[in-house]
């Protein structure tokens, strides 16, 4: 391990005796049924995706290449995986890497936003037939989902493709934050609650000569349950996880001050009150022009949000339950373009996957130092999906029948031994 | 300095009578340009001075009840299943504008309506409808999310705009449908020019037309028929095999993109991957997976494919169309999936699907008619209120044969477009005010992107979620659609009703398309005796109760 590491530690530890005390603040503060009380691998278990749109660069982030052709400018420094180097923007990150199984060539067959989202959210390509749930839809149907009294599945910031249930049905799709850490929006009713109250027994008053005649299909379709439930949601004390408020000033800026940061620490403390799969979106991967520019900017609030996430995480006891997956779209090319940017690349593109009882500190395939030879060791998507439900203890060769009767696996893949452990 | 004085001292003395002459030239205005207005309405919904439709009753009536009748009578009449009643005419008024404008209608519409005395008054009201440009705009609109689906596709090359106007263009006209898809198919030249040709352009990916997405989208959209599987591999079930696929996508395969548009490249030779082939090449001749006989001997390969698409004989053809309109007008098509349909039965006529099919060509495959047969069937006139539908019991075998109107929720746009339009006591059309245009413009888009929007799955049965919950209950959309100002409906009704029940009666009208029932009369005016409150609060509070009922935002 380097000089700079141990250095790093000193204030890891701080960081983690701040964030232990925060611990004592949260469960004081009565947010939650018992799902937010237990603790350690026996916890249920929860997936949080740290979503990279755009398209992140594998050679600026985990698979640099220094030195070489395809490198350009970037260094590489040192990881707490022996061996192992990462893109130098990303320092914090590279002290808990050993968290993480860091996944080198992933392969997909879609180069363009909107349908390589498809493939990496839901394992399938798209079909003009079926829309194909995304992963956290998938484990927020698939888990059960206790006093949860707020959305199981959430989607924190604005990204451009939404996280949707497709034939699981809309109550899978993610309950969408575009400001994370900011007052939720549409919780309040607008009115004083007196006459809240009185629109709402109208509203039940008038109803009734509707349902005349129209029971069974009314009650089937759910309606008056998504109206209870959505009222049971705006006076529940389990709201607070959206907040941040009551965090120390420290840990805000551990996360960092800015919607992804805050989505971070927001996604940790849904997860601690036990919604069951929460992503977060980091926009700006897309870099065409400037990459090497681009790609730092990110890094610089990437890093410190992921590892900040991990070390929360882990000082809680929720590592053993929560699944970290990190990434995007596609990758990029190797080649530099005469804008000093690199194009869309879905040929061998990196991850990182860890947590939730997953093993860690592995590298997984390899990418060429020229960037003419297709990666070793190939992942495909479904592979990764298959894996993550496995561990979250999710069936992932179920089949499930679409509204129209087509049966339709979770996922196609299977998982890969490498990144469970012995 | 004196006439600094002078000139200060008079712009003192004359605020005073400025307001005056405002006072007394702006009613004036106001009243003028209400007066120019009403004419301007009057004339053009073809209404005389005693409040009558101009329009006489339409010439293909008895045709049309005829040709609707016989699909009514396919169901046939089951002794033990009853037929629910008749609705009223204002709820079939509301489907109907729901189904061709994709909101319900104003209450100045409503008022029109009622005026009109003909006991047909529903087949003249659609008469009128189908010349109104909502109608174009809105079918337009659906219609072209069938045939391009809902991506953004390649920015420069494809003009969804300019493929949408065109397209309400060839609706309000009338132009025969398989004229429409003909010209969709075999477009030359350049999109912005020539917009059908979008939906060539819709398919390009990188530089290339994508054969294989035109192939696999002419087959659903146009014929109902799902044939994308057979793109990759031949399946058991299906009569299709890949070397259809690839026979169909060779028909598209020679167009390009160059400087003057798209044109077809003449003797190329499609060829596919194929690693068994000898140089990993195999070459695809033009193929149809069925009619043959119908493909013709001149052409482009495009010419050739769109005339065997809309062949008279091609039944798949007309049965698409029927069902996809079927579906737009009662939220269900008659087959589900839409695009996946049956083949055509053997022995003719012995669904309602292919009676409905054979008339539609045999009137010279016009939406019109289409529109017109359809709207005159019970299926569509009817309640959607059964007893198979209170208790459960046989409400499948009710459902399936069309014993009442099918129950479903509104689309995303259709429930904004509600909200907007009982928000305003005129019409929001292309005549409104710049402002309530603009406003409904940017109204639609933000609530569809907080209710999320459907896209592609136009006919898919949505459970509703929480957010859209929330977002109706609570949202900025139903306080501003709500709230009583001089502007919204709710102020005006507040301020401009003679007592309460004309109040009440005017929110429903224009919430709900309905008048209150003596019951719901009787809540209200006992919730007021409990709570007095002003108009404008009681106005508020309906408005947002009828906004949040399920009634509003299901079709009925």
């Amino acid at each position: 391990m380097s000089d700079s590491l141990i250095n790093c530690c000193w204030n890891r530890r701080e960081l983690l005796q701040l964030l232990t005390t925060g611990v004592v603040a949260f469960s004081t503060s009565q947010l939650s049924a018992r799902a937010a009380e237990e603790r350690g691998p026996q916890r249920s278990k929860s997936l949080i995706t740290l979503w990279l749109a755009g398209g992140p660069s594998q050679l600026e982030t985990w698979d640099p290449h220094p030195g070489t052709r395809i490198g350009g400018p970037t260094k590489a420094i040192d990881t707490s995986i022996q061996g192992t180097q990462i893109c130098e923007w990303y320092p914090q990150t590279a002290e808990i890497l050993n968290s993480f199984c860091v996944i080198r060539s992933v392969v997909s067959k879609e180069g363009d936003h909107e349908r390589g989202t498809y493939v990496v959210r839901t394992g399938y390509r798209p079909e003009p037939t079926v829309v194909h749930p995304s992963l956290g839809s998938i484990v927020y149907h698939e888990l059960p989902r206790g006093g949860l009294e707020i959305p199981g599945h959430v989607s924190l910031g604005d990204g451009q493709f939404a996280t949707r249930g497709g034939y699981l049905g809309e109550e899978s799709t993610a309950f969408r934050v575009f400001e994370p850490g900011r007052n939720l929006t549409n919780l309040e009713a607008p009115v004083d609650p007196e006459r809240h109250q009185r629109r709402l027994e109208t509203l039940g008053q008038l109803s009734e000569g509707f349902l005349n005649g129209r029971r069974y299909p009314i009650a089937n379709s759910l309606h008056q349950k998504t109206i209870d439930s959505a009222l049971k949601m705006m006076t529940s004390e389990q709201l607070k996880a959206f907040s941040i408020s009551d965090e120390p000033a420290a840990v805000l800026a551990a996360y960092g001050d800015h919607p992804f940061g805050r989505g971070c620490l927001v996604a940790r403390r849904l997860i601690e009150m036990g919604v069951r799969a929460v992503d977060v979106t980091l926009n700006g991967f897309d870099t065409h022009a400037n990459n090497f520019g681009l790609s730092k900017g990110r890094a610089e609030i990437l890093d410190p949000a992921l590892s900040t996430l991990v070390t929360d995480l882990k000082s809680r006891d929720l590592w053993d339950s929560t699944v970290v997956l990190v990434c995007g779209e596609f990758g990029r090319t190797p080649q530099i373009n005469p804008l000093d940017g690199r194009d869309h690349w879905p040929h061998g593109f990196s991850i990182l996957l860890g947590g939730g009882g997953l093993a860690s500190g592995r590298v997984i395939g390899a990418t060429d130092p020229q960037g003419v030879k297709s990666p070793e060791n190939p992942i495909e998507i479904p592979q990764i999906m298959a894996s993550i439900l496995q561990v979250l203890g999710i069936d992932f060769q179920k089949e499930i029948f679409t509204p129209i009767g087509r049966p339709i696996r979770l996922t196609s893949g299977q998982p890969l031994a490498a990144l469970f452990k012995a | 300095m004196n006439t600094s004085t002078i000139g200060t001292s008079t712009k003192r003395a004359e605020p005073l009578p400025r307001i005056g002459a405002l006072k007394l030239v702006l009613p004036l205005f106001l009243t003028t340009a209400g007066v120019i207005s009403l004419f301007a309405l009057l004339a053009q919904m073809g209404l005389e001075a005693d409040g009558q439709m101009s329009a006489k009753l339409p010439p293909d009536l008895q045709s049309w009840k005829v040709s609707a009748a016989a699909v009514d009578q396919i169901w046939g009449t089951s002794k033990t299943l009853s037929q629910a009643e008749r609705a009223d005419d204002l709820t079939i008024l509301r489907r109907l504008h729901l189904a061709l404008v994709g909101t319900v209608p104003s209450l100045e519409e409503i008022r029109a309506f009622e005026a009109m005395e003909s006991q047909d008054r529903i087949a003249q009201w659609t008469n009128h409808l189908l010349m109104d440009p909502r109608v174009g705009d809105y079918l337009a609109q659906r219609l072209s999310k069938v045939f391009v689906g809902i991506e953004d596709g390649q920015f420069i090359v494809f003009r969804r705009d300019r493929l949408n106007q065109w397209l309400a263009n060839e609706i309000l006209d009338d132009r025969p449908y398989d004229k429409i898809v003909q010209q969709m198919v075999s477009e030359k030249g350049l999109w912005t020019g020539r917009p059908a040709g979008n939906f060539i352009t819709a398919a390009v990916t990188g530089e290339e037309v994508d054969e294989n997405k035109l192939a696999g989208r002419s087959a659903r959209a146009f014929l109902g028929q799902r044939m994308d599987c057979a793109q990759c591999h031949d399946h058991f079930f299906a009569q299709w095999k890949q070397h259809d696929f690839e026979g169909l996508a060779a028909f598209y395969a020679p167009v390009r993109i160059s400087a003057v548009g798209l044109e077809d490249q003449k003797d190329f030779q499609y060829q596919v991957d194929d690693s068994k082939a000898e140089g990993g090449k195999r070459t695809v001749d033009l193929r149809v997976p069925f009619g043959e006989e119908w493909l013709p001997a001149q052409g482009t390969e495009r010419q050739k494919l769109a005339y065997w698409i809309t062949h008279e004989e091609n039944r798949r053809f007309d049965r698409a169309i029927v069902n996809r309109m079927w579906g737009l007008m009662f939220g269900k098509p008659l087959v589900e999936p839409v695009d996946d349909l049956p083949d055509p039965p053997v022995e003719r006529q012995s669904d309602p699907l292919d009676v409905l099919a054979d008339e539609f060509r045999t009137h010279g495959r016009s939406l019109h008619w289409l529109i017109q047969v359809i709207v005159q069937t019970k299926a569509f006139q009817q309640e959607s209120k059964h007893p198979s539908a209170e208790n459960g019991e046989k409400f499948d075998v009710a459902s399936e044969n069309w014993a009442m109107y099918p129950l479903t929720r509104l689309r995303p746009e259709q429930i904004i477009g509600n909200m907007l339009q009982a928000w305003s006591l005129q019409t929001i059309d292309q005549n409104s005010h710049v402002f309530v245009r603009l406003f409904r413009l940017f109204r639609e888009r933000d609530f569809l992107k907080e209710y999320g929007d459907t896209g592609e799955e136009e006919l898919a049965l949505f459970t509703g979620t929480i957010p859209q919950a929330l977002l109706r209950m609570n949202g900025e959309f139903s306080r501003q659609l709500s709230e009583a100002t001089p502007l919204s409906a709710a102020g005006r009704l507040a301020s401009l009703s003679n007592d309460r029940e004309e109040l009440v009666t005017g929110v429903f009208l224009a919430c709900l398309t309905r008048r209150p029932t003596a019951e719901e009369l009787q809540l209200i005016e006992a919730m007021c005796q409990a709570h007095p409150v002003s108009n404008a609060t009681l106005a508020e509070d309906l408005y947002w109760t009828l906004f949040n009922s399920p009634e509003f935002s299901w079709n009925h």
